[in-house]
């Protein structure tokens, strides 16, 4: 029983000490931008603010420059909203339409061609970012909100289908056949069958849609233009501007500002963000 | 299930997949086609396509910065690869303990995974600036001659990085292996342990090997990131100190967009496409197969 106490400790002990390297630098972020920059100055890593105020916060969210530009992070982050909410929706609703027909109207080929999507899931997309380029010229919705959405919505389709696929496979093909039976139509199964049992593959769909478009950077930094840049480039920009002092409680602020909506998300839907993880990894 | 002859317009399935079919496909392997034509061209400041053979991979091949990339890519992939599994793996096992307070701690391993790279590279590069970060609280501590000045070493700051990565990935990795380790049926662990067989034993020789499918999934899936990783460094250190910390993605970035170099952006962009194809089409094949 003794012996047994003994590795109970130890098991915490590192348990706990990885729970601390996890969460020091969201503790370090959170102290530094609580400090102006002589608590900075004098103050460590770890030292609590001694006058804690929110104005690296306000100044992050409306008064930082990054160039000549003094807006702060707020048009960035307005410009993240406008961008993600369609482009998650978008492609959703074509995730769950492609699963519905891949899984419960399967026909000859569709195997294959879902085989050829799931590279997508994969492939770098550095491969397409100098045709895409200029394909959003031709469209003539080039560094612009529109081209961001575009690229996000065809990019996410790979995943949303998977997602969506793999959960409808599990729902009784009994189910479908008996609505036929009573002379039920493609969309009037989908809407009143397949859909209203969705809500679980809806919320990780939305998470992992929404987590992945939030935080990307790639498209953002190359098809964004002036007015369009999305939080992550902002916050880039903003953090690696070469200013004669570096204002790193700021920085945090704003890198607490860009990460708040995924960490909501997470917070309040860990469940579900984990579940959207681990489908993408292990195919049923 | 097999396409139900009752459906009155049994054309009906196909025709609403074939749009965001054929828009992907074209996306996918339209635009891989394309590129791979443009990293056959002439391409400079803007799109030429005027063929030129495999020019473009001969600079490439012949640029120091590359061969820096490719180094880096190394070094940081086998790092953040191996780090990310073995502690991803370490606390899964630990977790999986019966541990009272386990969703609270399975929470705080993951959040990382739910910001971006770019939220962890600044975060990161104000705690190891030599400046004001980790160096000047080992010096308040007491610890005067601390010296921690990776981050601007040219030759420590891809480790930095990998630091980085390691730090957001791990609970990813930890969250695969746990959902595999509640999958294991338990009857097979009571009989080892009646059988007398110690804990380290039983993980050892029936656990740990029965993870192997999600071992492999796990592999693939940090692998491709690694090669994919260009937020984390672009935050981190833009690429610096000079091209220090260039991976094959910040290069192609570089070249594609800043230097005016299409066809070699273009060039090691295909580069890439290989090196992500080799780890994720075998994989993908012998999943699908199985399946059938």
């Amino acid at each position: 029983m003794n012996r047994l106490t003994i590795h109970r400790v130890l098991l915490w002990a590192v348990l706990l000490l990885f729970a601390a390297w996890f969460l020091t630098p969201m503790y370090v972020m959170v102290v530094t931008s609580l400090k102006d920059m002589a608590q900075v100055r004098d103050g460590s890593l770890l030292s609590l603010p001694t006058d804690p105020g929110l104005a690296s916060w306000a100044k992050a969210w409306s008064g930082a420059c990054t160039g000549t530009d003094c807006r702060g992070l707020q048009p960035y982050f307005i410009n993240s909203l406008a961008m993600a909410i369609p482009a998650v929706a978008i492609s959703t609703l074509i995730g769950s339409l492609n699963g519905y027909v891949l899984s419960k109207w399967k026909f000859r080929g569709s195997e294959f061609m879902f085989a050829l999507l799931l590279f997508g899931v994969f492939m770098p997309m550095q491969v397409v970012l100098l045709p895409m380029s200029q394909i959003l010229g031709w469209l003539g919705i080039a560094s612009s909100l529109y081209g961001l959405i575009l690229v996000h919505v065809v990019a996410g389709i790979p995943s949303t289908t998977l997602f969506f696929r793999n959960y409808y496979i599990g729902l009784p093909d009994e189910l479908i056949k008996a609505a036929m039976l009573d002379g039920a139509s493609f969309w009037q199964i989908f809407r009143r069958i397949v859909l209203p049992l969705s809500t679980p593959i809806m919320v990780v769909t939305l998470i992992w849609q929404f987590t992945n478009i939030w935080n990307d950077f790639l498209y953002g930094v190359v098809f964004s233009g002036a007015d369009s840049k999305p939080i992550t480039v902002g916050l880039n920009n903003l953090a690696n501007t070469s200013s004669s002092v570096k204002e790193y409680n700021v920085d945090m602020a704003a890198a607490l500002i860009a990460a708040l909506p995924t960490l909501f998300v997470y917070i309040v839907a860990g469940k579900y963000f984990v579940r959207g993880l681990t489908a993408g990894a292990v195919k049923g | 299930m097999s396409a139900p002859s009752a459906l009155r317009t049994p054309w009906l399935p196909k025709l609403v997949v074939a749009p965001s079919f054929i828009v992907s496909f074209c996306f996918i392997y339209g635009l891989i086609a394309w590129n791979g034509y443009l990293s056959l061209s002439a391409s400079r400041l803007l799109p030429n396509y005027e063929f030129v053979g495999f020019e473009q991979y001969a600079l490439l091949w012949e640029s120091e910065r590359f061969h820096v990339a490719l180094s880096n890519m190394a070094i940081f992939g086998s790092l953040f690869i191996g780090g990310a599994m073995a502690l991803g793996l370490l606390l899964a096992i630990l977790l999986d303990q019966k541990i009272r307070a386990e969703g609270v701690l399975r929470t705080i391993y993951l959040y990382p995974m739910a910001i971006s790279f770019i939220v962890t590279g600044t975060a990161w590069k104000w705690m190891l600036n030599p400046g004001l970060g980790l160096e000047h609280l080992m010096h308040q501590w007491g610890f005067e001659s601390f010296v921690f000045d990776w981050l601007i070493n040219p030759d420590k700051a891809i480790y930095c990085v990998a630091i980085a990565g390691v730090w957001q990935s791990a609970g990813f990795v930890m969250a695969l292996f746990l959902a595999a380790l509640r999958g294991i049926d338990d009857s097979i662990i009571k009989a080892a342990q009646v059988d007398g067989a110690s804990l380290p034993r039983i993980y050892w020789r029936i656990i740990i090997p029965s993870l192997r499918p999600v071992f492999f999934s796990t592999l693939m899936v940090v692998s491709h990131l690694a090669i994919k990783s260009l937020d984390l460094v672009m935050a981190l250190t833009a690429g610096g100190p000079g091209f220090a910390t260039d991976l094959p993605a910040t290069f192609m970035y570089a070249m594609a967009f800043s230097r005016g170099q299409i066809g070699l952006g273009a060039a090691s962009a295909t580069v890439m496409l290989a090196m992500v194809a080799a780890i994720v089409v075998p994989y993908l094949y012998s999943e699908l197969r199985v399946k059938k």
